[in-house]
């Protein structure tokens, strides 16, 4: 086995044990992405001084016997829309291109207290706004599985840098499915927690009432294991809740006996790939193996999620990203008529389109004469979609669906229309509208090889409970140990 | 719902972005389309719906007033495209 493949629970073994130094640990995936990523394209900056300056300080405290982190060396990348204390913070847009955070996120600051090592910041949609890492004003990502196909989206760079083994864990935001949809393309394990679970004290904001921070990882313990680094209250995010955090390793294995698991019919619908379709039958069918009982359920509000989300979202969107004005910080147009026009002149050359259009669209929906209609009547329709799940949690312990209606699609497929785009996300939306926990996790492949996720929602606060089911199929299947054999020089272009 | 070059102007100005005419043709049809689709919702009676944005505590958090540090002027100022002492330099305010 190749030092990258190692679990985070391995490596931190092994370099407990002093088996694995970190700064060699570190060097060598620092080395990785110099070979492999420029032909993936998962990292927008690479950290590589301040990544082995950490490396060296966590070997001193293990060599003089110190108490190390719960990440003690163990490798994790970025999304570029959480801040970086000192270090390029860009969400993929030209508007940020030379900004550099004046202080670190919660979850980064949690981060190094733990002993991880930040190897640096991937790439994503510009501003999280999109579903295949091609909106990034930088570069396109490439689904390390076959670099033909997008990642998914925004998180893109955070799914491809774990599946191409660039590092072992990452962290992403998931404003409508922006990690789980990218695990699911990418074979890898990503966690949305529930809203409010995580702090968003430097995430750069979105949809605020959607935004959460996830994970990135190879398996579901490691999932566990980072959750357990990022969860809980933070005084500088007063969305995030004061509820306890409770173990998520222990009793990782409970299993899944006499569980009540949610078949939403909706979510098995026209539209559906029938390799996917197969693959979540297979998950059905292995679930009832280990004796949990499968029930069919309705979500009748489904449907409408995706138009309630992007009138939400982006109404959110335009407001937060009304403070990109030339003045504070970022990009400013060096030239200009007076304060309206450098404003103007800035937002026109910093958005790239797909970011223009929906603080279009938000300001439409919250425009006089037009808020009832859209905003309001979307935030009424959002109540009912979480009606749906409060309803359905009454008679199931956990809902499971496809992550994605395909395996994955082409680049250049889907970025003509926007609409089409935009359905990339219907079944993890449904979430992000409820607030409630979600996980992505490999459940198959298709007939081209593109990996295959399944999806695992519970209610609010519930991820320990997902955790363990989700763990209960991964200790039974080995999708979540098949790697992609990466075939760039082919194709490269 | 159908919006023409006209609304594309008057929300490109609300949201302060300018549009070549390219532009303005690619985003009436594609903020149609969007559009077209979102009224889907008006087939729901929502009368007695009440509208949510917060999901998980819908209570409001409060605390206590304490004096803490703040960022520096420098760090302040340091991500700033222009500055003047202690403050953001910009374009003429008053035409």
């Amino acid at each position: 086995m190749r030092l990258f493949e190692y679990t985070a629970l391995q490596i931190k073994e092994k370099i407990i044990s002093g088996e694995i130094r970190p700064v060699d640990l570190t060097k060598q995936f620092i080395e990785q992405i110099k070979n492999i990523d420029p032909h993936v394209q998962a990292y927008l900056s690479i950290h590589e001084d301040e990544a082995l300056k950490k490396a060296a300080q966590i070997q001193k405290k293990i060599e003089n016997a110190e108490n190390v982190g719960f990440l003690a060396g163990v490798p994790i990348a970025i999304k570029d829309n959480i801040c970086t204390k000192g270090l390029h913070t860009t969400c993929a847009s030209k508007i940020l291109r030379n900004f550099i955070p004046p202080y670190d996120a919660c979850v980064v600051k949690r981060l190094k207290e733990e002993d991880a090592i930040i190897l640096g910041k991937t790439n994503l949609d510009e501003f999280a706004m999109g579903s295949s890492t091609e909106n990034s004003g930088y570069k396109i990502t490439r689904n390390p599985w076959n670099p033909e196909y997008v990642p998914g989206g925004s998180s893109g760079g955070s799914a491809a840098a774990v599946a191409a083994d660039l590092s072992i864990m990452a962290l992403g935001s998931d404003t409508g499915g922006s990690v789980r949809q990218p695990a699911a393309l990418c074979g890898v394990v990503g966690v949305k927690p529930t809203y409010g679970r995580v702090s968003r004290f430097g995430l750069i904001a979105f949809g605020s009432s959607l935004d959460q921070i996830g994970t990135f990882t190879r398996d579901v313990k490691d999932a566990a294991l980072l959750l357990q680094v990022i969860a809980g209250h933070d005084f500088h995010d007063s969305t995030s809740m004061p509820v306890p955090v409770p173990d998520y390793l222990r009793e990782i294995d409970a299993g899944v006996r006499g569980l009540r698991i949610g078949i939403p019919k909706e979510y098995f619908s026209a539209g559906l790939n029938e390799d996917v379709h197969n693959a979540l039958k297979n998950v059905l069918r292995k679930y009832e193996q280990l004796g949990a009982n499968v029930i069919d359920i309705s979500l009748p509000h489904t449907e409408y999620a995706v138009a309630v989300y992007y009138i939400v979202a982006n109404a959110e969107a335009s407001s937060n990203l009304a403070r990109y004005d030339g003045v504070r910080y970022g990009y400013r147009a060096s030239k200009s008529n007076g304060i309206v026009d450098m404003y103007c002149r800035t937002r026109s050359e910093g958005f790239g389109n797909e970011v223009k259009r929906r603080i279009m669209l938000g300001n439409y929906a919250l425009s006089s004469g037009y808020y009832d209609a859209y905003y309001l009547k979307a935030s009424r329709v959002r109540n009912l979609i979480k009606g749906d799940f409060d309803g359905a949690f009454q008679k199931v312990d956990c809902i499971i669906c496809p992550t994605s209606p395909v395996p994955g699609f082409k680049i250049g497929e889907r970025a003509k229309n926007p609409l089409e785009m935009y359905l990339s996300d219907i079944y993890t939306i449904p979430a992000n509208l409820a607030g409630i926990p979600g996980i992505s996790l490999p459940c198959g492949f298709s007939k081209e090889g593109l990996p295959i996720g399944m999806q695992i929602l519970g209610k609010h606060f519930e991820e320990k409970k997902l955790l363990q089911i989700a763990y209960a199929f991964e200790r039974e299947t080995d999708f979540h140990r098949k790697k992609p054999v990466l075939k760039f020089s082919l194709t490269q272009k | 719902m159908k919006i023409g070059k006209k609304d594309i102007e008057y929300i490109a100005h609300l949201s302060r972005i300018e549009l070549s005419e390219t532009e303005k043709e690619t985003f009436v049809c594609q903020l149609s389309d969007i559009l077209s689709y979102i009224e889907k919702l008006n087939r729901l009676n929502t009368e007695a719906v009440k509208p949510m944005s917060c999901t998980v505590n819908a209570t409001n958090v409060l605390r206590d007033d304490i004096l803490e540090s703040s960022l520096s002027l420098e760090e302040a100022q340091f991500n700033a495209p222009a500055t003047k002492g202690v403050f953001f330099k910009v374009p003429k305010v008053i035409e």
